[in-house]
Formats: structure tokens, sequence, C-alpha cells
């Protein structure tokens, strides 16, 4: 018979009360740290915080609100994002259908994570160096490179290890029909994978809406709407962490309200991806 | 001028699927997609070489010993010390990692042990939200959270009952600190460490459990004797792995770390870690000679801890995984 005092069952209910513990303490952080933002933020948000450029006096608590940022942000991540889909996506397919198991693969996937691994501090310092090497200011498209060179990684390792997962069945059919590699990547991997590469793309778009680091230096900042590649443009990241420097208070309740659409739109873009592929996982061969 | 084999008409077509023009198409795309593939080993390379390039200058006048070990930060004087970014880089991380690691490692152990289908698939949003959440949102919530709870709760509380013990005696009033840090920190790499946890906890072959099991073990005992044993490799390896991320990161840490070059000697002290040195004055102050180059320095070696902790592991962690399968 059991015997529930015996010290191996104390033991496992001891920890087993643990291990929900620090399970909530995960959770209840989450859930805390998205409670502050929403408290502290929603109060200040407005209309015009969404809809106007900061105007005259803005940082001393006068009339406007952080568009420039918010497009400006959403112009670069996207710009970033879509350079590094062209570049990733043919890597990754490269990787898997032409390469196999050589040792160049090896090669390449120990250079994407060792890139994986650059802090975006380090992306912002090189792409400062490159844009001085060569006559460039900052500018939008300073830090849209610099955002490709950080999300380039990501959406590489992401979707490559999605392709990984694919069953083997499905290219080798294709290609006991005659099919030669590339159209397996494009006709065969692309469709079946589309979710797991919708998903990677969301991915690496937030995680470079969100990065301040990079577009500090590379992009610089400024009250003006977003209105050519060569000129400096604002994000939302730095206009947080600009505000949230102010000494007044209103500017800072700024900050949180700021912090509040940046949290929103990552929050979207989260959500949405998982929405999106359990919406296209229906299309594809299981 | 037009292409052969892409005209629009049935001859075109009819070229376009021959197996001479597809081949060669697949040739073509195997030689651009390869070209494409140089990119990211290029890169790597690029980057460290340019790093190194640019942190030449001072290292020909200065020694870099000297720079590792020095404790003064002036550089109006010349003096470019940089122990004291170096040891508050390795308090905010070795504080963060001692916060996180037993909470993530007991939440990955329940997560592949324990928790039902329906918990594991709550969970996985979960840690991706968290994984998503920018940084300066990190920071933000430090500020408005963490670092009014130390100063007015935790550290005067600590203060009085245990404030002679070393490394949480502190003058600091602030808030602003190292444990601020670190806690903003362990929370940020935490949903990374989970992920990478459990990934090596639900890969130990489900045989080895169940004959454990079978002896009559509690599912605890079989954690402990059967589970642990045999993926400490691989938990070791993900844990040096989340220390990199933790290394690494910049914008939350920055705000609420405290930004003092000093030598920090207590949880509550103020730090100034490597990459809040970067952030904080690259692209200004120029003027001054040698310092850019003296950052560059500082990144340098901010990326070379890194890729050490990073590519150990990362070499680690393939091989624990392909030798279970």
């Amino acid at each position: 018979m059991k015997n529930r005092w015996a010290g191996r069952h104390v033991a496992e209910t001891i920890f087993k009360g643990l291990m929900l513990f620090s399970f909530g303490l995960v959770a209840g952080s989450l859930a805390l740290i998205l409670w502050t933002v929403i408290s502290k933020g929603l109060p200040s948000l407005s209309w015009s915080m969404l809809t106007q450029a900061p105007q005259g006096g803005y940082y001393l608590g006068k009339a406007g609100g952080v568009l420039n940022a918010t497009l400006g942000s959403l112009y670069m991540a996207g710009g970033g994002t879509l350079l590094a889909l062209f570049l990733g996506l043919p890597i990754a397919l490269y990787l898997e259908t032409y390469l196999g198991r050589s040792v160049w693969s090896r090669y390449v996937r120990l250079a994407l994570d060792v890139l994986w691994g650059i802090p975006s501090i380090v992306y912002g310092a090189i792409g400062f160096i490159i844009m001085l090497a060569i006559g460039m200011r900052a500018s939008m498209l300073g830090g849209i490179i610099a955002l490709t060179l950080l999300e380039l990684p990501i959406l590489t390792r992401a979707i490559d290890e999605v392709i990984r997962m694919m069953p083997r069945d499905l290219e080798q059919a294709a290609l006991a029909l005659g099919a030669t590699p590339l159209e397996v990547a494009t006709r065969v991997i692309t469709r079946q994978m589309l979710p797991g590469i919708i998903t990677g793309v969301l991915l690496a778009f937030g995680r470079g809406i969100g990065d301040a680091a990079s577009v500090l230096f590379t992009a610089g900042y400024t009250d003006r709407m977003p209105s050519s590649l060569l000129r400096p443009v604002a994000s939302l990241p730095l206009a947080v962490y600009f505000q949230l420097s102010m000494p007044y208070p209103e500017v800072q309740n700024r900050a949180y309200a700021a912090a509040l659409i940046l949290t929103f739109i990552v929050l979207v873009v989260s959500l949405s991806s998982r929405w999106l592929g359990g919406k296209l996982g229906k299309f594809i061969i299981k | 001028m037009k292409l052969p084999g892409f005209e629009n008409s049935r001859e075109g077509w009819k070229q376009r699927s021959s197996l001479e023009f597809r081949h060669r198409i697949d040739k073509f795309a195997g030689r651009l997609f390869f070209v494409f593939s140089i990119i990211p080993v290029f890169l790597a390379i690029a980057i460290l070489v340019m790093m190194i390039y640019k942190s030449w200058p001072i290292m020909k006048t200065h020694p870099l010993w000297q720079m590792l070990t020095g404790q003064v930060w002036k550089p109006d004087d010349g003096l470019f010390g940089f122990l004291p970014f170096i040891a508050g880089t390795a308090w905010v991380t070795l504080v963060a990692l001692f916060l996180a690691v037993p909470p993530c490692l007991l939440t990955s152990i329940f997560l592949s042990e324990y928790a039902s289908h329906s918990l594991r698939a709550f969970m996985k949003p979960l840690l991706d939200i968290l994984a998503a959440i920018p940084s300066v949102v990190y920071g933000v919530w430090g500020t408005i959270a963490i670092v009014p709870f130390i100063q007015n709760k935790l550290q005067p509380f600590i203060h009085q009952h245990l404030g002679t013990l070393p490394f949480i005696n502190s003058n600091n009033p602030t808030g602003f600190g190292i444990l601020s840090g670190a806690i903003v920190l362990a929370i940020m790499v935490a949903p990374f460490i989970i992920a990478v946890l459990y990934e090596i906890l639900s890969n130990i072959p489900e045989g080895l459990k169940e004959a454990s099991l079978a002896m009559g073990t509690t599912r605890l005992q079989t954690v402990r004797w059967v589970v642990i044993p045999q993926a400490l490799p691989g938990i070791i390896a993900g844990i040096v792995l989340g220390a990199s991320r933790a290394l690494g990161e910049t914008m939350a840490v920055l705000m609420v770390v405290g930004n003092v070059a000093q030598m920090p000697h207590s949880i509550f002290d103020a730090a100034y870690p490597l990459p809040a040195l970067i952030a904080n004055n690259y692209g200004e102050m120029m003027s001054i000679p040698l310092y850019d180059s003296a950052l560059m320095t500082a990144a340098l070696i901010l990326l070379v801890i890194i890729l050490i902790f990073n590519i150990t592991s990362t070499l680690a962690l393939q091989h624990v995984l392909e030798r279970n399968i």
C-alpha cells in the first residue's frame, strides 16, 4: 500500500508545489508587465497621440503625438523584414534542397548562429561605421540596413527550422517524379511550409520593430514625419526611451502611452502569426 | 531583346517546359542561391574584421591587458579602463541567471514531465508573447514597477535586517542598480531559457523514463536520477546560451541599472555594463582622440565573450540533440 507520508512522496509534493509556483511566477510576470503597461499607458493615450507628429514644445508637455515614430518604426521594420526575407528565404531553401548535410551547410548554419548571437547594439555600431565610411548620415535607409542585419539570422534560422521539420517523403516523391531541386523548393516546400514561413517572418518583424539599440545611431531621431529614405526617422522604441528620460511628468506619461502602442503592435503581430498559422495550416499535407 | 525561352507563345512554353531548360534554370538558381548563402558567412567574418580594424588604433598605444584591468575611465585624460564595465556586465548577468535559472528549470521540468497537454498548449503562446515584448517596454516596466519597489520596500527592509552582510550592503538610495537590472533581465531571458530547456528535456527517450517508473520510483525520483543526469550537458549548454543573450541586452538594462562607472560591491550598487557604455556614448564626443576606438574595443570585448558562450553552447546543444534521436 502507498504510504502517503514516506519521504519520497513528501518530496514529490513539495517539488510539485515549487514547480507550480515557478510556473505561476513566469505567467504572473507576463500578466504584471502587461497590466503595468496598460494601466499606465491607457490614461495618457489619446487620439492626438496616435494621429499627430510632435508639435512645438511637445517635450515640455504641449500638444502632439507619436505618429511620426509609429510610422517610422513600421516603415523600417517592414523594409528590414522584406530585405531579410528576400535574402533569407533563398538561403534557407538552398540549405535544405541543394545542400542537405554537406560541410558548407554546416558553416552557413554556424555563421547564422553567430550572427544571431551578436547583440543589436553591435549591429547598430557596425551600421554606423559603414555609414561613416560611405559618407551617409543617420537616415531611414541606415535603419533599414541595420534591421536587415539584425533580422536576417532570426528569419533564416526560423524558416530553416521549419523546413527541417517537413516530412521527407513529400520532397522525395516530387524528386522521384522528375522535379528539379528548384521546383521542389518553390512548388513543394514553400507551399507546404507557408504557415511556418509566415510565422518566421512575423517573428523577425516583431523583433525588428521593438529593437532600439540597432536604430539608435543608424536611423537617428526627428520630430518630422518620415518622408525620405535619406532623412533621419523617428522610431517608437526610441520615442519611449527619450520621452521617459525627460523630467516632466506629462512627457513621461506619453512615454507610457508610446510603450502601450508598441506593445499593442507587437502583440497583434504575435497573435496574428498564430492565427494565420492555424488558418493556413488547413492547406498543408499532413 | 527577347531572351530565348521566354516568348509568350506556344513555342516559348514548349521551350520553357523542356528538360534541358528546366535543368539550366535549376543550375542557375543553385549558383545564385550559393552566392546568397555566402552572405551570412561573409557578414560574420566581416563584422569581426571590421571591429578589430576599428579598435586597432587604441590597442597600439594602450596594451590590451592594461585596458582590461584598468579601473579608471577618463577618456579626457586618455585613461580607458574597462574593468568597471566588465564587472558591471558580469554582476548583472550573474545575478540575473541566479534569479532566472531555478524557476526556469522547474518550469521546464513541470512542462515536460507533469503538465497536461492543454497546459502545455497554453504555455507556448505565453512564452512567445513574453519573448516578443520589446526590451524598451521591459525597461519602462522596470522603472515603473521594479525600481520603486527596491528603493522603497526591499532595500530598506534588507538594510534593516541583514545590513551588514557582504554583497548587499550599499549606500545607493535610488533603486537604480544591479538588482533592478538583473530582475528585468531575468524575466527577459526566462522564455528563451525555458524554451531551450524544454526542448532538451522532451528529447530524453521516453523508454528511459518508463523503465525507471516501472521500478516503482516516483516521478520526482525519475527526474532526479534519470532525466537530469541524462539532460545535464544540454541543460548547462542551454543556460550558457541564455547567458549569451543576457550579456548583449542593451536598452532594458540601460534604463534601470544606474550607469555609474564604478566597481560594484553590492547588488544594490549602480553599475555600467558594456552595452550601456556603447549605447550612451557612441556617435557623440568623437572629438576626444581614441574615444571611438575605445568604444569599439568595448564592443569587441563584449562580442568575443558572447561568441565564446554562444558558439560553445550551440555546438554542445547540436551534439546533445543529435545524440538522443
